[in-house]
């Protein structure tokens, strides 16, 4: 990676990072001196890079949530299958969950072959108007494991970012990992030049899942990332046979829709557990598709079509 | 029997809020940091940011070096005392902070790890890749949990596979590791964790404490014979 010179030691945070010379890492660094004065951190040129190849795209949305397992794939996966049924959109998802790169397999592009191992190999098209990019895609094995330090990660973002041609995109939705880390970092940064409409961030109705929550609130109020809204997945369970719902993840402190209350941020909207939404993303289907007429698909379709989608962000 | 657990998932620390022990500050003794006990008879010990941050909602906003580095330091210069066990929370993934941890604990005796899929493919992909983790890094494997694995609906019994099903143990077949058992979905289980209350001490007839403990005995069968 360009900004980890070869000098470095081990866990070297690179030098452009506001930590460069003050990690525990840096002592005994020839470079430490240098870094430290913040001399070595200037603005990567990678940003207006970035910002002239994104000219061409109109919205740029982040998917986020503090804690695993809530559905923030699958909801990403939703969202640009539901923006792409309007067949003039143009839409392209990218998945910078670089350790956990579930994308492919949800958008049924799983096992594409990788003609070259080119960035633009990375692109494989679901339909016409949407596009997916993936390290999964150069992955040879399902076994293949990203074994990847921060430093190495932000550089695989930074590709992506800079390095591709996005072409006229009415959407580019980056699905990420959970957490407040060197990816959401990166990509918060690398995309700063060029703009990023906002974040909408999942949870479920647990108040471990929204402890988390405020803590990515807090890292997007952080870095000035505008939030669209929360979305609150696994609202509920109807069971199939007696109609009754059972609250499976109880919101015991009032769920997402007494915190977007309490921190005044759009509820977007909360989607039922359903057994056809795991189904359809095992089988690299579009679950709004496949069960159009079920409650989980009209929530996920409400909060797509939601005025919240069109810009009014909240900071 | 005495047990630490070392909650090394910095962005998201639950164990403090599952354990009930909420704000609680990390004190210095001559040995290190003091861990957080969850009791007087100190039989669970604690380490997670979670105890370190001013306030519970505060983001913890680092890169990789930062988290190695506390990593470390909560290998090292936690005062643990006298352990039976130490269990170590993670993120997902196979970063940083699991680098770290398997770096910092190498000197010492590693038992093995225990895996956590849900049924659906998508996770058991992802844990594929964890396996591989293991493999590389010399880790053994104690065996795969399938977690939140069906729903008996309270109301008519009626079993749900509302994240699929048996996709836990087709791994465990798939890549040779001992497959330890299924946990079902449990509102009862979600709401005890929530609360920070012992789910074991409150519902030990339910099917979940069963399964559960079926998991624990076979991990400390699997930790005997090794």
């Amino acid at each position: 990676m360009a900004d980890v010179p070869s000098d470095a030691p081990e866990h070297c945070p690179g030098t452009s990072s506001v930590e460069a010379g003050k990690t525990s890492a840096c002592q005994g660094c020839p470079n430490q001196r240098i870094c430290a004065s913040g001399a070595a951190r200037t603005p990567d040129p990678a940003i207006e890079e970035i910002k002239q190849k994104m000219a061409s795209v109109k919205h740029k949305i982040l998917v986020l949530s503090g804690k695993g397992g809530v559905g923030k794939s699958t909801f990403s996966a939703q969202l640009v299958y539901g923006l792409a049924s309007d067949t003039s959109t143009e839409v392209a998802l990218l998945d910078v969950d670089i350790c956990g790169p579930s994308i492919p397999k949800m958008m049924g592009l799983e096992g594409e072959q990788v003609v070259d191992y080119s960035l633009c190999s990375l692109f494989q098209y679901v339909e016409d108007n949407l596009a997916v990019m993936s390290i999964g895609f150069l992955l040879s094995s399902p076994d293949d494991a990203v074994i990847w330090r921060g430093p190495k990660k932000n550089g695989m973002i930074k590709q992506f970012l800079r390095d591709v041609d996005w072409g006229e995109l009415d959407y580019l939705i980056v699905d990420t990992p959970p957490g407040t880390s060197d990816e959401h970092l990166s990509v918060v940064q690398y995309l700063s030049g060029a703009g990023v409409d906002g974040a909408i961030i999942i949870t479920t109705p647990q108040e471990l899942s929204l402890q988390d929550v405020r803590k990515e609130i807090g890292f997007c109020r952080k870095v000035k990332l505008p939030i669209i809204g929360v979305v609150e997945n696994m609202s509920g369970f109807v069971c199939p046979k007696c109609k009754n719902t059972s609250q499976i993840f109880p919101p015991t402190t009032g769920g997402a829709e007494k915190m977007c209350s309490d921190m005044q941020l759009p509820l977007l909207g909360q989607v039922p557990l359903d057994p056809r939404i795991g189904k359809s993303c095992d089988e690299g289907r579009s679950f709004l598709s496949l069960e159009a007429e079920s409650p989980a698909a009209a929530a996920f379709s409400s909060i797509i079509q939601s005025e919240f989608m069109c810009n009014q962000t909240v900071l | 029997v005495a047990v630490g657990i070392l909650d090394v998932d910095l962005c998201g620390p639950s164990i403090p809020r599952m354990l009930c022990v909420g704000r609680q500050d990390v004190h210095q003794c001559d040995a290190g940091w003091v861990p957080v006990y969850t009791d007087a008879q100190k039989s669970l010990a604690l380490m997670s940011i979670g105890f370190l941050l001013e306030n519970p909602d505060d983001a913890v906003v680092w890169r990789g070096p930062k988290k190695t580095a506390l990593i470390g330091q909560f290998v090292s210069d936690v005062a643990w005392g006298e352990l039976d066990f130490l269990l170590v929370d993670t993120p997902p993934g196979t970063s940083d902070e699991h680098l770290a941890v398997v770096e910092n604990l190498r000197k010492h005796k590693v038992d093995g790890a225990i895996l956590v899929t849900t049924p659906q493919a998508v996770s058991t992909g992802d844990v594929r890749r964890e396996i591989t983790f293991c493999k590389k890094t010399g880790l053994r494997i104690l065996g795969i949990v399938e977690n939140m694995s069906g729903f008996v609906c309270p109301h008519c019994s009626e079993c749900s596979n509302i994240f699929s099903k048996g996709g836990g143990e087709e791994l465990a077949k798939l890549s040779g590791s001992p497959f330890l058992g299924c946990i079902p979905l449990d509102p009862q289980l979600s709401t005890s964790v929530e609360e920070g209350k012992d789910f074991i001490q409150a519902f030990p007839e339910s099917a979940t404490f069963s399964a559960i403990s079926h998991i624990a005995q076979a991990v400390l069968a699997n930790i005997a014979a090794a």
